[in-house]
């Protein structure tokens, strides 16, 4: 059993905070980190691999502290999210070169048992550097996997992946999680994150929004309010119309826009209800438009939440 | 055999790092040029003894051994940091102190036979064996050559323009300050060296301004401290994160 424990940690970089108080604990099984770009996915990461001090709180792996303490990636298997890997080795001698820095018995058994694992022995004698994306991601594991992790970080290891290459990553993290093993990946693209792991975490501008099981996290995200700029024949009277039914719960005139900013909270109903209400009104509508679609702003429902 | 002090994955990925594909040619241009000078040296008319020292002291010593100390200090840490790949050294249960301890061995033996063998040769294609001039400014540049590794090497790691700050280190501190600022020469890692070589040679065949109980323990002063703080440093490693 090993898991990471993140306690009351912030990061900032002179005065910018990366990561604003967070509390989370990662255990077996795969868990995946949720977040639009800049949230702070990356800076958790090298905080719990090692790569980077805690401004406050404390980062441990099974109750030691991972912060200069090179004896945790005897636990540790991680796959940075950069991909320059000395690129003059053939795929073999990056993998059974750390195999020997883990100091394995038996690094060349190693390193072949990890290279079958990720399937790459049939290009293990080309230079990485000739590698494409997939292909370097997935010798990038093979070299986290090769002193068999009990945890294993991946930072944004679907970047740049066919989807082939997406589902066989996906299906071998699943067997990692099965396994018993602490695998954390993380990624912006929720669909990505609900395909692979039971369990979430949600960050947002360095915040924790959110945590649990992608169901409730998936419930959480349709069920926010949306918000609509819609522009009519008649606006007051729509928005009189409008107000009286449940599933919307504002609206404001606005006189600048010459439009009508609606708030609705149910979803469904609200999309029915609208061409409905107009067409016994008696009222043209001009413009419909979703006003926050945007990954960003789903998000930041959720911290608010 | 060597696991107590030295990592020999991390040597030989350092190595291959080093003198792969063309930058092993690279390093060899300078040394083929002294090589190159000595032999013409040679059929000149001029004096032979102020020749040699102007050479080996100038070209040598002044000019080959900072330069290939700034390469491979510089060649055998900051580029794997600067491509991130260090990640992959970093993230294992290695002590810290011996990555560096390595990483500076690999680092002063390419020194010592791209700075000094050249050195030793030039020397004895110009003058012989005579004053003991070409073992003198060998010496010189082995101390030198190790001590410049150790230096940059801390640079390698603690900044991201090593490259620039050695430069301006070798260039405006020791041949532009050092010519017009006597003090200058007592913190010149150069003049060290000299001093050494004027204690091998014989009497009177070197000049120098450091005296050799000053320059001693001042070169191994900075080379320990140097890989000392190198090794605190890399403990304290940080990955820029790309958030």
């Amino acid at each position: 059993m090993a898991v990471i424990t993140i306690d009351k940690v912030s990061r900032w970089f002179g005065n910018v905070v990366a990561v604003n108080d967070v509390t989370m604990s990662i255990g077996p099984g795969v868990t995946g980190l949720l977040g639009p770009n800049g949230a702070g996915k990356s800076t958790l990461i090298h905080l719990m691999s090692g790569f980077l001090a805690p401004s406050a709180g404390t980062v441990t792996l099974d109750g030691a502290p991972i912060w200069r303490n090179q004896e945790v990636y005897r636990a540790i298997g991680l796959v940075p999210e950069r991909e320059s890997m000395y690129d003059y080795l053939t795929g073999w001698e990056f993998v059974l070169a750390n195999a020997e820095l883990h100091g394995l018995a038996d690094p060349g058994a190693a390193a072949i048992r990890a290279l079958r694992l990720v399937e790459m022995e049939y290009a293990q004698e080309r230079r990485t550097g000739t590698y494409s994306k997939g292909m370097k991601q997935r010798v990038k594991m093979a070299s986290a996997l090769v002193h068999d992790p009990s945890v294993l970080l991946l930072d944004e290891p679907f970047n740049g992946m066919d989807p082939r290459q997406r589902l066989h990553l996906m299906e071998l993290l699943r067997q990692f999680g099965a396994d018993g093993r602490t695998v954390l990946f993380s990624s912006h693209i929720l669909e990505e994150v609900e395909q692979l792991a039971r369990h979430i975490e949600v960050v947002v501008a360095g915040r924790h929004a959110a945590s649990g099981d992608f169901r409730k996290i998936r419930r959480l995200m349709t069920d926010r309010p949306h918000r609509y700029l819609v522009r009519s024949s008649d606006d007051r009277r729509l928005a009189a119309a409008l107000i009286a039914d449940g599933s919307t719960a504002a609206i404001e005139l606005d006189w600048q826009e010459r439009a009508l900013r609606i708030q609705a909270i149910n979803f469904q109903g609200f999309t029915t209800l609208l061409p409905k209400v107009a067409k016994e009104a008696g009222i043209r509508l001009y413009t419909v438009s979703p006003a926050d679609e945007s990954l960003e702003s789903v998000f930041s429902y959720l911290v608010a939440s | 055999m060597l696991q107590p002090l030295f990592l020999v994955t991390v040597a030989r990925l350092t190595v291959r790092g080093l003198l792969g594909r063309r930058r092993g040619i690279l390093l060899l241009i300078v040394p083929v040029l002294l090589l190159a000078i000595s032999v013409i040296g040679r059929f000149s008319h001029a004096d032979r003894h102020d020749l040699t020292v102007n050479i080996l002291g100038q070209l040598a010593l002044g000019t080959l051994v900072p330069i290939l100390g700034l390469v491979v200090g510089t060649g055998v840490i900051a580029t794997e940091i600067d491509d991130g790949s260090i990640v992959y050294l970093l993230a294992k249960p290695l002590p810290r102190w011996k990555i560096i301890t390595t990483k500076l061995a690999v680092a002063v033996v390419t020194t010592w036979v791209f700075a000094a063998v050249p050195t030793l040769l030039a020397g004895l294609v110009l003058y012989g064996t005579k004053d003991n001039l070409a073992v003198a400014f060998t010496v010189g540049t082995l101390v030198a050559g190790a001590a410049y590794s150790a230096v940059f090497l801390l640079l390698g790691v603690v900044t991201r323009h090593a490259v620039v700050a050695g430069l301006a280190y070798a260039l405006v501190w020791e041949s532009l300050v050092g010519n017009f600022v006597k003090g200058a020469k007592t913190l010149s890692i150069q003049q060290w060296g000299l001093s050494l070589a004027k204690s091998v040679a014989a009497d009177g065949a070197i000049d120098a301004t450091v005296a050799v109980r000053v320059a001693v323990p001042l070169l191994i002063l900075v080379t320990l401290a140097a890989t000392v703080f190198a090794s605190v440093r890399l403990a304290g490693f940080t990955t820029v994160a790309e958030d």
